[in-house]
């Protein structure tokens, strides 16, 4: 009853930028949707179309069957959680969350019920006299959401609502989202740019990329079937190891070796295909301490020796990193994604250093060589000059 | 610790110069307020003149005298405290708005408008009194509560709109649009969340163009003939000794302290405030 469906919908600014283009999507009723991407790929003005708080250039936003193009923002029935929540400070706890209760002109008896409820699924029940100055971040962060809540709208808005909190508060709060949300049932736009609460959170996940909408899916299909490699970047921690390939009959020549395709990728690729460049696409955990990997299963993948620089122990797992001869991938993709990670995501498409995902019981060592174990099966190819994933065309 | 100590005590001389330079008339003001106009001259050393040697109410009682038919100064008391706080209220209500236009909107001609506001406030007041007794004349305005009003506004609005405006910036968005997005018509998000957060910049404006209405003496002299609207700055003025050979020092000097009283306790009662008006905007981008 309450789909969000938004229509060919551009977002083309004053000066002519186009932050959003003919983006396609469809919210089913209850479905809890992120839109993840890249810092100025479009997804905050996406959903602030939603809201009404951006006018529509072009397409169609329809609302539970109605179309609210022209609809101010208080007549959508939508409510909202915004990055820095957005709390008015001149009010308590209380009266935040009474505010669009009161403004819907509704019964006292029923506002007090409601926000009483509110504040007790939200604990905020012993603050709700006090003033958001006076609350920590992660007690405001609640009080956002419990004003979203109280009105029972036809659909939440979430704007980065967790970056704001500290990294162990936030991995907390994410629980508690997706449990208010399966509660109440309530169809919910979440926007991020963090890849693993879209993961974690999402019924399906929209990846977005300079405005154009790369792909839809549950986490699993975007992890397991990337469309390009820009998602296929984006989406994993570590993320995914990028190396440049030449085709050549069934096998592609890397510098890890020569790669015999997995089938899919085979088919994908069509002809005997011989001399095209390629960039394989390995996840980290796609690699394993051949010492580990038993009998049966070895016979999938192919062994090779590495030297590696760096192993990160992490307890109940360990990333090894190496060094591969030649180039690394050169790719605008790949690049954007580095530009805007800046960090633990970026993807190893400069230098040709790859992270492998090994068990916590391997034993090997920093500046050792190493035989480790690549999987054949999980590999991912993509068209360098396009960057789509070749095995899924 | 040596240094801090005579820093101290440096800073602590320039600052005893500095209050005794300013309190210092206020001081002998209420002094001579306090005299009986008789003596006022007298005293033979500055002990004995600066502190009155017996204290006398006489030229605070003489100004109430005859009521307010016949008092000198219960009328223009009464026009000060109305055309000051009428002026106030139409020029906070007609700055709040420009204000928040100016902060929230890209319109054409805001630059415009806000050079313009500063050129008017920088305007010398006193080349637009002679056009404006003649207009005024001619329009029927003069010696009228709107013919003190309109000019007092022109001047007042500009200081107004800037203030609010530096405040009205401060607020982030957000708040707004959350608004919008729980149900309020974008008239309700400026009543019910902008002006309650923007409340400590309305008050330092409404003190402002307060204290500017109440002290004019220039358009008060100049637009005015009888106290149908005449102010108490230029009521001081007309005056008049027991006969024509005494001077009314006496009571000018008990006027001056009534009206001067009430702007000092306001602006002590509400200093923080203003301080924090007058820089707001300066530090946060």
């Amino acid at each position: 009853m309450s789909e969000i469906v938004m229509d060919r919908i551009t977002k083309r600014f004053a000066d002519g930028f186009e932050a959003v283009k003919n983006m396609d999507l469809e919210v089913g009723d209850g479905e809890f949707m992120i839109l993840v991407g890249p810092s100025g790929c479009g997804k905050s003005t996406a959903l602030r179309m939603i809201a009404g708080l951006e006018d529509i250039t072009d397409g169609q936003l329809r609302i539970g069957d109605e179309v609210v193009n022209e609809i101010a923002p208080k007549d959508r029935d939508i409510a909202m959680v915004f990055q820095n929540y957005a709390l008015y400070p001149h009010m308590s706890v209380r009266d935040n969350m009474a505010f669009p209760l009161k403004l819907a002109k509704a019964p006292q008896e029923e506002i007090d019920r409601k926000v009483e409820e509110a504040a007790r699924i939200l604990d905020l029940t012993q603050h709700l006299d006090r003033r958001p100055a006076n609350l920590s971040g992660g007690q405001r962060q609640r009080v956002a959401m419990g004003r979203a809540i109280v009105r029972d709208p036809k659909a939440f808005l979430m704007d980065e609502p967790l970056s704001n909190l500290d990294a162990k508060l936030r991995v907390q709060m994410r629980t508690e989202v997706s449990r208010i949300q399966s509660r109440l049932g309530t169809t919910t736009v979440y926007v991020t740019h963090d890849q693993t609460e879209a993961m974690t959170l999402g019924d399906r996940v929209a990846v977005m990329r300079t405005g154009v909408l790369q792909q839809v899916g549950s986490p699993a299909e975007l992890y397991e079937n990337p469309v390009n490699l820009f998602v296929a970047g984006f989406i994993g921690s570590p993320s995914m190891n990028f190396l440049p390939g030449e085709l050549s009959g069934d096998r592609v020549k890397t510098a890890l070796g020569e790669l015999r395709l997995p089938d899919q990728a085979r088919a994908g690729v069509g002809g005997d295909g011989g001399g095209r460049p390629v960039i394989v696409g390995i996840r980290p955990e796609s690699f394993e301490d051949a010492s580990l990997v038993g009998g049966d299963t070895r016979e999938r993948g192919m062994t090779f020796t590495a030297k590696i620089d760096l192993v990160e122990q992490l307890g109940a797992e360990q990333y090894a990193y190496f060094q591969l001869e030649g180039e690394g991938v050169q790719s605008d993709e790949l690049r954007e994604l580095a530009e805007d990670a800046g960090g633990e995501d970026v993807p190893s498409s400069g230098e040709g250093q790859v992270v492998a995902r090994l068990e916590a019981a391997s034993g090997i060592k920093r500046g050792a060589e190493a035989e480790l174990w690549l999987d054949l099966a999980k590999l991912h190819l993509f068209d360098p000059s396009s960057g789509k994933n070749l095995a899924r065309s | 610790m040596e240094r801090g100590t005579r820093e101290y005590a440096l800073w602590s001389i320039a600052m005893l110069l500095v209050l005794a330079f300013a309190m210092i008339p206020v001081l002998w003001i209420i002094s001579v307020s306090l005299k009986d106009p008789a003596t006022i001259t007298e005293g033979t050393n500055l002990g004995n003149t600066f502190i009155p040697q017996d204290i006398t109410f006489d030229n605070y009682t003489t100004l109430f005298e005859g009521g307010l038919d016949n008092s000198p100064f219960i009328k223009p008391l009464i026009n000060s405290i109305l055309i000051a706080l009428i002026s106030t209220a139409i020029a906070i209500v007609l700055a709040a708005f420009a204000a928040y236009a100016i902060a929230r909107l890209d319109f054409p001609g805001k630059a415009l408008i806000l050079a313009g506001a500063l050129a008017i406030a920088m305007f010398p007041a006193i080349s637009t009194v002679g056009p404006l007794f003649d207009m005024w004349r001619a329009l029927g305005l003069y010696d009228t509560y709107p013919g003190l009003i309109i000019p007092y506004l022109t001047f007042a609005l500009p200081l107004a709109i800037y203030t609010l405006v530096a405040f009205f910036r401060e607020i982030p968005w957000d708040l707004e649009q959350a608004a919008q997005v729980d149900g309020a018509t974008p008239f309700q998000a400026f009543r019910k969340v902008i002006v309650p957060l923007a409340a400590p910049g309305v008050f330092t404006a409404a003190i402002l163009v307060f204290i500017f209405a109440w002290n004019d003496f220039l358009f008060a002299i100049s637009l005015t003939s009888s106290d149908a609207s005449r102010t108490v700055p230029a009521a001081l003025a007309f005056f008049t000794g027991e006969s024509q050979f005494t001077e009314p020092t006496g009571n000018i000097a008990a006027a001056a302290v009534i009206v001067t009283v009430p702007i000092i306790v306001f602006v002590l009662f509400f200093q923080r405030r203003i301080v924090a008006g007058l820089t707001a905007g300066a530090v946060k981008g």
